[in-house]
């Protein structure tokens, strides 16, 4: 069962203060804005997609590292600003290829998620 | 400066650390400034927070207070750190894990920290403390010397990997000087030492700041990834 967290969004978008959210969804709203910041400081071709199955890492993103890390550290502020938790999102396994929890913006929602629940 | 600058020193309560805080209060910049114990002093535009330099937890609540109130941080001075004399042979796991904490992971996490928020303005100036002892292979200090030797190749590829983000890191190495950190090195040691040194006295803290004011300035854009050391060393 999803974990409903009520919060205020001091910049968020459609959420009014108090309503109940799904913690995914609340995740992935901070996620496209995040992205969104992200896409402001980079040429339309660079964009990064606002979409769970976007690949983040690896041959098939088109994302370069610099360009992850910012994201990264945007999405962490983000979560830090308007849902009041301070998480750090660092992992062992960030380069790998294959079970980075940042090679997808599915996989690193469901991360955050995570984190969020342990915390 | 323009505005007034946001700037972070850890270990502010007493020896180097407060001496920086009185030097760049001075100096017009908004301090942050933090330690195990409470400052026994009070300035207007410093700020000071009780905490473990190795504490995660604490470290990043600071960082978010800071974010919270300035949505910037300029500076950094990772300023905490701890010694202890002793042979190897007669040094207990404890004092190696305590030395390790505060010098490498306190400076680690107050570098990432800060460069997160430094990236978001493209700019910051990151200054470590690396020490001579590393160098002057410093008998008695082994676990303090191969420390700030960690923090000096940190330095060295955060310089690398901060570069692009407007951020530069630097260290400075100092000489003894005169505070708690060298009080229990016996007289005939410290004599030797500072006989090692191109230039034979104590360092004091203004031969620090020097240092720190170039790394820091403006103009100092193009200047990471070194560690000058004092004395001649």
């Amino acid at each position: 069962m999803p974990q409903k967290i009520s919060c205020v969004y001091s910049q968020g978008k459609g959420i009014q203060k108090g309503e109940p959210m799904d913690i995914e969804k609340q995740v992935e709203q901070v996620l496209f804005e995040a992205i969104e910041e992200i896409n402001d400081q980079l040429p339309e071709e660079q964009h990064i997609a606002k979409k769970m199955s976007t690949p983040l890492f690896g041959e098939d993103s088109g994302v370069d590292s610099l360009t992850l890390v910012n994201l990264i550290v945007a999405a962490e502020q983000k979560i830090q600003e308007q849902m009041d938790a301070a998480v750090t999102l660092a992992d062992e396994k960030a380069m790998s290829q294959k079970n980075s929890p940042f090679r997808s913006v599915e996989s690193l929602a469901a991360y955050i998620v995570m984190l969020l629940n342990e915390h | 400066m323009s505005a007034q600058q946001i700037m972070l020193i850890t270990g502010t309560r007493k020896g180097i650390g407060k001496y920086l805080v009185d030097y760049y209060i001075q100096k017009g910049y908004i301090i942050y400034g933090c330690s195990r114990g409470p400052a026994e002093y009070e300035y207007e535009n410093y700020h000071h927070f009780c905490l473990d330099v190795s504490d995660e937890k604490k470290v990043k609540q600071m960082f978010a207070e800071i974010a919270r109130t300035h949505k910037r941080l300029d500076i950094v001075i990772n300023n905490a750190g701890i010694a202890s004399m002793n042979h190897i042979l007669l040094t207990p796991l404890s004092t190696v894990q305590n030395i390790l904490n505060t010098n490498i992971v306190g400076t680690f996490l107050f570098c990432r920290e800060a460069a997160k928020l430094m990236m978001k303005h493209k700019s910051g100036r990151i200054v470590n403390f690396a020490t001579v002892a590393t160098p002057l292979k410093l008998e008695g200090e082994a676990i303090y010397a191969s420390s700030k030797a960690a923090v000096v190749s940190l330095t060295e590829v955060l310089s690398r990997e901060l570069g692009s983000f407007g951020i530069t890191v630097n260290a400075v190495g100092p000489t003894p000087v005169k505070t708690d950190l060298i009080r229990s090195v016996p007289q005939e040691k410290m004599d030797r030492l500072l006989n090692m040194q191109a230039i034979h006295r104590f360092g004091e803290f203004r031969d620090i700041t020097n240092v720190i004011d170039f790394f820091i300035r403006q103009e100092s854009d193009f200047v990471t990834g070194q560690v000058m050391y004092l004395g001649g060393v």
